[in-house]
């Protein structure tokens, strides 16, 4: 029997159950416990599993972060979650130059199994500091795995395999995306990192997209079915490692790839997929490869600033459109 | 008579402004409001000259007011428009006005610390006698950055005032639950920086011992920590329940509101009569009512500000795919 629940409740379903299954589970972090989470995810968690595993911290990222860190190189999996990724800034020093390179540096001798997650990306008028899409910086960082979930099932899946993964994993959500509802299923399931998912299938183009941007993705590919246009969409779901033999297979039958990606152009999510795909795909390609990224600028506040300065479904119906040629 | 004005002004202003983004949707993203806080503004401001620069974090609105950025343009800000104090760009937590030494809402928290440090390092090596002011939360007092700042201001002699907001909750946390130290005013010991604990409530409180830490910092004698305890009447933003707290406690501090008590002292010591009370209140809420038609009737930024206020250089090749 499959049930309907949210992304908040998939996502502490997910962390429930491994904290049940693995003493060695505990989440920490800012206003988790006692207020049940800035965003409501781990609503119940601190009654159900008591303070010592359900962990109120101090504003103190790059503190927080690193008893995390070391935690994890000691025995336990910790779960560290940042309100959103904006404020895991101060902690990246923890995550690139400890998590990631501790097995390297060790020769093999000490993992970090542990998850960071939080909510990433802009989330309406929040202004500049409150708005950065974080996957592109993570995933430039070998050591570590970036997920980015778009839905109730995938989160809740792909939750679990990050606890239970052995090496540091960035686990991206979205604030506008927790009260998202979607089927998952009453008996456990994982889903293994590293694996794309084709949601539509299609035969003209390929639409590549994650997390929030999955909507405007599945929103274009609706509104060019009804001009008679079949787009094929992938959800990345996990950035590192890339699964981009699923987008070259899906590129070898459409022949035309478009990315929708919410980071910023220079080195992005969409910079690494382009390279691959033509590298790997060049013979198959019938029109260069094109993206919709966040504009080249920090996000402004006035409303008509953000919608100007993101991807939707309009621009992205435009893009595919000239990458079939169908416009001037 | 000059805190009551201002203490009032911030007051009606953020009443008027949770107004509009709660019952008419104009106002958007996180709004923190610093209702209960007033006395702080007002009293650093009569202690302080208008070139002392003061930064803070996303609980901006009254210090911008103080600072003496229009209630005009802070109104056009929270509403996005072209004419904010920020050209619509920054929003509730980004109020800036450098003409009046305003460096600003910042969002990070703790970050204004070391920001305040950085202006203060700049008076001091360009040679003028001005003193930074930098505002922070007692939820911001737990970040590392203080302490490497607190370090160097204090190595360094800096110009630098530190003035912790001590509201007792930093969102659903209180103080005591962040540290074994709850006397944040204590974090300076460490450092042997000067420092004080003061009633947040009372403007002349807060005036004086900004006077005193002020005269310091322009004799070289270098930073100094206040603690400023006091109260926010108010969720921690608009979309906060506030169940960590009760009805009572916070009606026990609106007892000792800074507005009415500034107030009845005017009235008791007779340095002013209802009339001119009334015609200060009257003063006020008519520029209140103005900031919001002056914000309601302004324009939208034009959507080429994307790409502007991004770098200085002029011709700075975006990427525009
Ligand atoms: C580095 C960082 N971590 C977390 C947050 C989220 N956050 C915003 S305000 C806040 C509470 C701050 O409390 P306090 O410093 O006491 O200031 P107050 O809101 O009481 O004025 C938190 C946790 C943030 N903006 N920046
Ligand atoms: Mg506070």
């Amino acid at each position: 029997m499959a049930r309907i629940i949210t992304i908040r409740e998939a996502l502490r379903e997910g962390m429930s159950e491994e904290m049940r299954r693995d003493p060695n589970v505990f989440l920490m972090g800012e206003e988790v416990a006692e207020y049940n989470g800035a965003y409501k995810v781990s609503q119940g968690m601190l009654d159900e599993f008591g303070p010592k595993r359900v962990i109120d911290t101090p504003i103190a990222e790059l503190g927080f972060a690193a008893i995390g860190v070391g935690a994890a190189q000691n025995g336990l999996r910790p779960i560290v979650e940042f309100m959103t990724w904006n404020f895991a800034v101060l902690a990246l020093d923890q995550i690139l130059n400890t998590a990631s390179k501790m097995l390297a540096m060790s020769g093999g001798q000490v993992s970090c199994p542990i998850v960071f997650r939080g909510p990433n990306g802009s989330a309406g008028q929040l202004g500049a500091q409150h708005s950065t899409a974080f996957e592109s910086y993570y995933a430039n960082i070998p050591g570590i795995k970036v997920i980015s979930i778009s839905n109730a099932y995938d989160a809740k899946g792909l939750m679990k395999a990050a606890i239970r993964d052995n090496d540091p994993v960035m686990f991206m959500e979205s604030e506008l995306m927790y009260g998202d509802k979607g089927e998952v299923p009453e008996e456990e399931y994982i889903i293994p990192i590293g694996k794309a998912d084709v949601k539509k299938q299609g035969r003209d183009v390929t639409i590549v997209s994650y997390n929030k941007m999955m909507k405007v993705a599945l929103g274009a590919a609706a509104e060019l079915e009804k001009e008679g246009i079949s787009a094929e969409v992938i959800d990345l779901r996990t950035i590192r490692p890339l699964d981009w033999m699923t987008i070259l297979e899906s590129v070898k039958k459409t022949n035309r790839l478009v990315i929708v990606d919410e980071q910023w152009p220079m080195c992005s999510v969409s910079s690494e997929i382009a390279y691959r795909i033509q590298k790997e795909g060049f013979d198959y390609l019938d029109a260069p490869i094109r993206r919709i990224t966040a504009a080249d600028a920090p996000l402004h506040y006035a409303p008509n600033l953000v919608a100007a300065a993101l991807p939707d479904v309009p621009k992205t119906v435009n893009l595919v459109k000239e990458v079939m040629y169908m416009k001037k | 008579m000059y805190w009551y004005e201002l203490m009032y002004l911030i007051r009606q202003f953020e009443l008027m402004a949770e107004e509009k983004y709660k019952m008419e949707g104009k106002i958007r993203g996180f709004f923190h409001a610093y209702v209960g806080q007033e006395a702080i503004a007002a009293g650093c401001m009569t202690a302080t000259r208008i070139e002392d620069p003061f930064v803070t974090g996303y609980r901006d609105h009254g210090l911008a007011l103080a600072k003496g950025v229009s209630p005009e343009s802070c109104m056009a800000e929270l509403y996005g428009k072209a004419t904010g104090c920020a050209k619509g760009k920054g929003g509730s937590m980004h109020f800036f006005g450098k003409d009046v030494a305003f460096f600003g809402g910042h969002g990070i928290v703790g970050a204004q610390i070391g920001t305040g440090a950085g202006l203060a390092f700049a008076e001091k090596y360009k040679g003028t006698d001005n003193v930074s002011l930098s505002f922070f939360g007692d939820g911001a007092a737990r970040q590392g950055i203080l302490h490497e700042i607190f370090n160097m201001a204090m190595t360094w002699k800096l110009p630098a005032i530190f003035l912790c907001e001590n509201n007792n909750y930093a969102m659903g946390t209180s103080v005591a639950r962040t540290s074994n130290v709850q006397d944040i005013y204590k974090l300076a010991d460490a450092y042997e920086m000067p420092a004080d604990s003061i009633d947040g409530m009372s403007p002349e409180a807060v005036h004086d011992a900004v006077a005193r830490a002020v005269k310091r910092a322009r004799e070289g004698g270098g930073p100094t920590l206040i603690e400023l305890k006091t109260y926010r009447y108010k969720g921690h933003s608009i979309s906060d329940p506030q169940k960590y707290r009760t009805k009572d406690e916070v009606e026990e501090y609106k007892q000792r509101d800074p507005i009415e008590h500034v107030l009845n002292t005017i009235l008791e010591n007779k340095f002013a009569t209802q009339e001119e009370i009334d015609a200060i209140n009257k003063r006020v809420n008519d520029k209140v009512a103005e900031s919001v038609r002056f914000a309601e009737e302004s324009p939208w930024p034009n959507e080429d500000e994307v790409l502007k206020d991004i770098v200085m250089e002029p011709n700075y090749p975006f990427i525009v795919d």
